[in-house]
Parts: C-alpha cells; sequence; structure tokens
C-alpha cells in the first residue's frame, strides 16, 4: 500500500470553514494553514526553507528597521484591506528614512471562527502589495485567540531597509528657511475607511490611497541626497506629523490653508462629519523637508511619479522658540495648527 | 464646494474686515458677544480676531452644550452608566468631560461601564433593539437644536413598544440663558462687563425662528443679528452688529436668511411642545440656577425618562475651586485669565468643560489662538 504524499489530505475549506483553535495550536492544523494560506500566497525562497527564522544575506552599511500593528476596522474598505495596509504602512515606514526595504515578517492574531475565506482574501491582498512593492515576506507568526478576546484579525509587520550612503533622514534635521512638501491630497484614507463605517454609513467614490511610496522616494534620494526630513502623514494627519517634525527640529512652521490640496468629495465628508481634513489619516502620503533650493526639483520628480501627481509646497520652516505650526488661513487670518487631542477617529490603521 | 466656498472667500472677508474699520467709531469700543459655540469656533479656527479693528471686541458666549453642563449632571450620567445592564449612549464630546473627583464618562468606560458614542439618536433606538436584554439610556444634551432629534428617538421607541431605551434629559433653553447673562449683576448693575450687542445662534435659531429674541433686544435694548456659521457670516454679522450700535438701534436681524425664518421650523417646534415641558430650575455650569431653562419630558412620556426609571443622584457637587469656566462662560473673564488655563488644563487633560468640547471657549482659544498671548507677551 502507498501511502499518499500529501500530509493533508483534505485541503482547507477556504469557502465556508473557518478558524479555530487547533489553527493556533501548534499541530497538523497550523501547519496546514501555514502551507495552505501564508506560504503558497507569499512563496519567496527565505519563507520556503520553513525556519522559524528567515536567514539572507545583507549589504554593509546603515540599516534601518521599523514595526507597526494594524487593528483597522472595517478590514475591507474602499481601496484597500488589512493585508495591503499591513505592508504598505511598514514599506513606508522603512522608506522613510530613505532606505530601500529588504523585506517584511508578519505576525497574525486571529480570533476563533474568522471565516478562511476572508483571510485567504487578506493573505493573497498582502502577498500582492508585497510583491508589487518587490519586498517580500521571509517570515511570519500566527496566533489564534479565543472567540471575543480580539476582533477578527490584527497583524503586526515588521521591515528593514538599507540606507544608501550619504543620506541622512531624520525627523530633528528640519531647519528655518526649509520649504514644507507635501506628496498629494491629505485625507483620503481616513475618509474612506469612515465611509464604511455602519454608524456612519455614508456614500462616496473616494479610495483610501494606500500605497507603497519607496520608489518614488528612491527617485527623491537619488536626486536630492540632503533631503531633512520625510514622514508620512499617517494617524493625526497632516497637523500631528507637522507638530512632530517642529518638536522634534526645535522649529516652527507656517503653512497656507490654499495650498494643502485636499479633495472636494474629501472636504465634502469632512464638511458633514465635522471633521478637519488636516487631522485625517493618510497612508500614500509623503511629507518632505527640504531646503528651500532643493524644493523646486523635489515637487518636479514627485510630480512625474504616479503617486506625487498632486505634489505640492505647502509652507516653510521658521524659527520659534513654542515650535507652533501655524497657518495662514484662506481668511486671511492666522491660527495654530495643534496636535490633535483626543481621538478623531479610532481604528484606522 | 457648492454652498460652502462662498462663505469662506478670503478675498470678501478683507472687503468685509474693511469696510467694519471704516465704519468703526475709532473713539467707542464695540463689545460683541457670540453666544454660540459653533461662533467661537469659527471666529478661531479661521483667525477672525486678526481681520477685525482692536476697538472691536469679541466675547465667547455660554452657548456650548457640552460646557454648560454642571458637575452633578456628569457624574449623573456616570452613575447610570454604573447601574447593572445599563448602556449608557451619547454623543462623542461628552465623553471627555470631567465630573467631580476627576472622573469622565471614558474613564468609566475604561473601568468596565458599557458606554457608547453615537452621532445620531436613532442609532440609539438600534442599539436598543438590537440589545433587549441592555438597558440603553440615551444621555441626551443640547439646545433646542439637539431636542427634536430626542423626541424622533422617542417616538421611535413608542413606535418599535421598546421598553429598554430611555433618555437622560439635559435639554437647555437658548434665550433663557440670553436673559440670565443680561439679568447678572456684572452686566447690569455693576456695568463690569460690557455687552452692547449679540450675535445670535445659527442652527439653534433655524428651530426656534427669531421671534424669541425680539422681546431682550427691546427690553435690554441689545441689537441681535442671527448668522451662520461660516466666516464670512460672523464677519457680515459684526459690521451689521456695528450699524445697528452706531445708528443706536437695537433690533434683531437675520444674517442667516438662507436657513431662518421669523416663525422657525413648526414642525420640530410642536414635536417639541407635545413631548417636553419646562423645568422650574436648571443648573447651568457657570450660570448657576437659571429659572425655567431646561426641559423635562411630560407625564405620558415618564416611562421614557431615565430619572423616572432610576433614582438618579441630584447631587450637585462644587467645580474645581481654580477653573474659571463659570465667570468664562458669562463672559466676565478670558480664558487666559484663569491660572489653571495651559498650565495643568489642557485639552488633553481637561480641568474645567470649557477645555473639553472644541466650542469651549478654552479650547478654541488654545487650538488655534495661542500663539497670540505669547506673541504679546514676548
Amino acid at each position: 500500500m502507498t501511502l499518499p504524499r500529501r500530509a493533508h489530505p483534505r485541503p482547507l475549506d477556504i469557502a465556508s470553514g473557518r478558524v479555530d483553535l487547533t489553527h493556533g495550536g501548534g499541530g497538523r492544523a497550523m501547519a496546514q494553514l501555514v502551507e495552505e494560506l501564508f506560504v503558497a500566497a507569499f512563496d519567496n525562497e527565505a519563507l520556503n526553507q520553513r525556519n522559524d527564522q528567515a536567514a539572507f544575506n545583507v549589504p554593509g552599511g546603515r540599516m534601518v528597521m521599523t514595526t507597526d500593528g494594524y487593528v483597522i476596522s472595517p478590514l475591507f474598505f474602499p481601496g484597500g484591506d488589512i493585508g495591503s495596509l499591513s505592508v504598505h504602512g511598514t514599506v513606508n515606514d522603512v522608506a522613510m528614512a530613505g532606505a530601500r526595504p529588504l523585506s517584511l515578517s508578519a505576525g497574525f492574531i486571529i480570533e476563533e471562527g474568522f471565516p478562511l475565506s476572508d483571510l485567504q482574501r487578506i493573505v493573497q491582498s498582502m502577498a500582492k502589495a508585497s510583491k508589487e512593492a518587490g519586498v517580500p515576506v521571509v517570515t511570519g507568526d500566527t496566533k489564534v485567540v479565543e472567540k471575543g478576546k480580539g476582533d477578527g484579525i490584527f497583524i503586526t509587520t515588521a521591515g528593514i531597509g538599507m540606507v544608501p550612503p550619504g543620506v541622512e533622514i531624520s525627523g530633528n534635521k528640519a531647519r528655518p528657511g526649509d520649504a514644507i512638501l507635501v506628496s498629494g491630497t491629505m485625507g483620503d484614507h481616513g475618509v474612506a475607511v469612515m465611509s464604511q463605517r455602519e454608524s456612519l454609513g455614508f456614500e462616496t467614490e473616494i479610495l483610501s490611497d494606500s500605497a507603497a511610496l519607496h520608489t518614488m522616494v528612491a527617485e527623491m534620494v537619488a536626486a536630492v541626497p540632503g533631503i531633512r526630513v520625510l514622514r508620512d502623514p499617517t494617524r493625526g494627519g497632516l497637523a500631528a506629523t507637522l507638530n512632530e517634525i517642529a518638536s522634534q527640529s526645535g522649529i516652527g512652521m507656517l503653512m497656507e490653508e490654499a495650498l494643502v490640496p485636499v479633495k472636494p468629495q474629501v472636504l465634502g465628508a469632512c464638511e458633514l462629519l465635522g471633521l478637519d481634513p488636516l487631522y485625517v489619516a493618510n497612508e500614500g502620503k509623503l511629507i518632505c523637508i527640504c531646503a528651500e533650493s532643493d524644493a523646486p526639483r523635489l515637487l518636479e520628480i514627485m510630480r512625474a511619479h504616479p503617486l506625487g501627481r498632486d505634489a505640492a509646497r505647502i509652507g516653510a520652516c521658521r524659527e520659534d522658540s513654542h515650535h507652533f505650526v501655524q497657518m495662514k488661513t484662506r481668511m486671511g487670518g492666522n491660527r495654530v495648527v495643534d496636535w490633535l487631542a483626543g481621538e478623531q477617529l479610532p481604528r484606522i490603521c | 464646494m457648492k454652498y460652502i466656498d462662498e462663505f469662506r472667500d478670503g478675498e470678501v472677508a478683507q472687503s468685509i474686515a474693511a469696510a467694519i474699520k471704516a465704519e468703526a467709531d475709532a473713539n467707542a469700543t464695540y463689545h460683541i458677544m457670540e453666544f454660540c459655540g459653533g461662533h467661537t469656533h469659527a471666529i478661531s479656527r479661521y483667525g477672525l480676531e486678526d481681520l477685525l479693528p482692536a476697538n472691536v471686541r469679541m466675547i465667547h458666549g455660554p452657548g456650548c452644550p457640552v460646557c454648560v453642563l454642571p458637575v452633578g449632571r456628569i457624574d449623573a450620567a456616570i452613575w447610570l452608566a454604573k447601574q447593572p445592564g445599563v448602556t449608557l449612549v451619547t454623543y462623542g464630546d461628552m465623553l471627555r468631560v470631567p465630573g467631580s473627583r476627576r472622573l469622565s464618562l471614558l474613564k468609566a468606560k475604561a473601568e468596565g461601564a458599557d458606554v457608547r458614542m453615537v452621532y445620531s439618536t436613532l442609532d440609539a433606538i438600534k442599539l436598543a433593539s438590537a440589545n433587549p436584554e441592555r438597558q440603553v439610556v440615551f444621555f441626551a444634551i443640547g439646545f433646542e437644536t439637539t431636542t427634536p432629534p430626542t423626541a424622533v428617538a422617542i417616538k421611535q421607541a413608542q413606535a418599535l413598544g421598546l421598553k429598554n431605551f430611555s433618555v437622560f434629559c439635559n435639554h437647555v433653553l437658548t434665550p433663557s440663558a440670553i436673559t440670565q447673562i443680561l439679568d447678572s449683576p456684572e452686566v447690569r448693575e455693576l456695568g463690569t462687563v460690557k455687552l452692547d450687542a449679540f450675535i445670535g445662534p445659527a442652527h439653534v435659531s433655524t428651530i426656534i425662528g427669531s421671534r424669541p429674541y425680539e422681546y431682550f433686544a427691546e427690553e435690554y435694548q441689545r441689537p441681535v443679528v442671527i448668522a451662520g456659521f461660516e466666516p464670512l457670516d460672523v464677519m457680515q454679522a459684526v459690521r451689521m452688529l456695528v450699524r445697528q450700535i452706531n445708528d443706536g438701534r437695537f433690533e434683531v436681524e437675520n444674517e442667516f436668511a438662507r436657513a431662518v425664518t421669523r416663525d422657525g421650523n413648526e414642525k420640530a417646534k410642536s414635536l417639541v411642545a407635545d413631548m417636553f415641558e419646562l423645568r422650574r430650575v436648571f443648573e447651568w455650569r457657570g450660570l448657576g440656577a437659571v429659572p425655567y431653562s431646561a426641559l423635562r419630558l411630560k407625564e405620558p412620556y415618564a416611562a421614557w425618562d431615565a430619572e423616572r426609571r432610576w433614582d438618579v443622584p441630584q447631587d450637585s457637587p462644587p467645580d474645581n475651586k481654580a477653573c474659571e469656566c463659570g465667570a468664562i462662560l458669562r463672559g466676565v473673564k478670558k480664558p487666559t485669565d484663569c491660572k489653571l488655563f495651559g498650565t495643568v488644563c489642557t485639552p488633553e487633560n481637561p480641568m474645567g468643560s470649557c477645555m473639553v468640547s472644541a466650542e469651549g471657549a478654552c479650547a478654541a482659544h488654545w487650538t488655534y489662538g495661542r500663539f497670540r498671548d505669547l506673541e504679546r507677551s514676548e
């Protein structure tokens, strides 16, 4: 008699199956989930070795490492899902050091009862995002928690990358006189996610801007290695990110409301919901602070890239011992653009 | 964005600003109170103070529903949230308002109380229908604008036969608050607070109309201009008030004619009149006990009244001693006159209610305008 060579005689029932505690138990069910769902989707040399860690050679130089947890609700939203977001978000965090992302890890915390079809959809979307970005998921982990102890699925990804020689981008490098650039319209992601919340349920054509920015960053850094600061304005939006940079660098900023690009649909939704687009999250935009003389060149590069078409110069850094981010309003008055107090939009990433 | 951009045009704002400057008597000072938090927020958010001449002073009024609720009512809501089987539902801003002993609904929630935030009263009804084993209490707050939605929710609960829905009613009335301010000793007898004119509420007036202001404009000889919440609405209202003051007139004028009529929304008014009655007296933060200034459910709707269903505590603990919210709400003090402002009291860690809501005078000044104080002091 010949035994079947496959370790799992019956494939996972993706269509109607659900995650149960055995899928995190370390036994055969877990091995099957990992193999048929995760390894099949991510499929790369390091992961295929099936070790508890990925081993690979790295070039010498400066390395960056980052990690981020994703708890977004709802899991699927116009323009993306928790899977693609968990790749884009971490790739972007690596890229904001001017680095070239090399590889990712992924940890999944799944609630008992989560549909396997949703899990597959998320994992495949993640794999697609990682392949498009050219940054493989080389190692991972799966845990299953009892029903009621999670909320569907949480994903944590970590990423590493290499910084090109001569590049030293950091939040404390902004100087008075530097230009402040943004790569596109503000607030798309937050509004797209909000539109899906059951309590708000409004219809909109706005898609999340979730995207990996590293190819645009690579072109920017190649042209202007002396870029001072790069940062992606995610939670807390443009306002929170500028305040972080102002306080790290010990400077003030002055921007102009009329120069900040915001889509009319996003403005409309914010009006309805009583939100300020400056505080709404983005997942495919960056803020760049550079010497005034480098600004035209960087704007040109961003605008030539598909992810930077609406790039704009929105203001400048200046001396201010209080580190205020101020804005000239369309009315011609001035106001502080403060840190966000409390939580404007919970769980948007 | 149509119907919005027209009211946020910077060039028009500059031309109105120039007109105000030209028309205002350089030897006089104009003290204008904007009653509503919505106007306070617009003034700060759009930096309108920079557009007004120095002798036109804006005084922030008490029209922020979150700010005027006294500590005792917050404590009562926290008490309700802690009752077994109760899910307390309210608008987002209420969660962070500090009660006594620095408790808040947000902290009660973290300690295990079932507190939920909704955007609409109908979401509270949905929650009650979906959770028949829970007692869903809607913590209802606000001026005349938010009262009709509460009435609609009760009608809906009645139609659905919901036995597990009730309302903790804290709806208050605008005209009685304005009268209280004008009757206060600082304004009437001592004259230490100058109030020459009022910008009347936008959304409240869509419901109650402009007629209710006619009485006190005449009785107290103060001009009123009802204005929308857009920055140009505020600028235009200031210009109209400067003219009335110059002419010695005290009329009710309506700048917000695109939404407000003299009689308001009859349907909403009759719904409210059918369901609610006046409380003999209600405590306001800052204004104290104000007679006939708040609403409660009438007897036929007692079944939906949380205060009749539970023995809700009626204590009125005092505010933090150093907190000046009371004087700020009456226009007697400015946020910067408070020792706590920006030192221990910030939007992240509010001591008083004016620092909680984006419409509160302190939060608006801290969030958008505090650079002015520093520029002045340097």
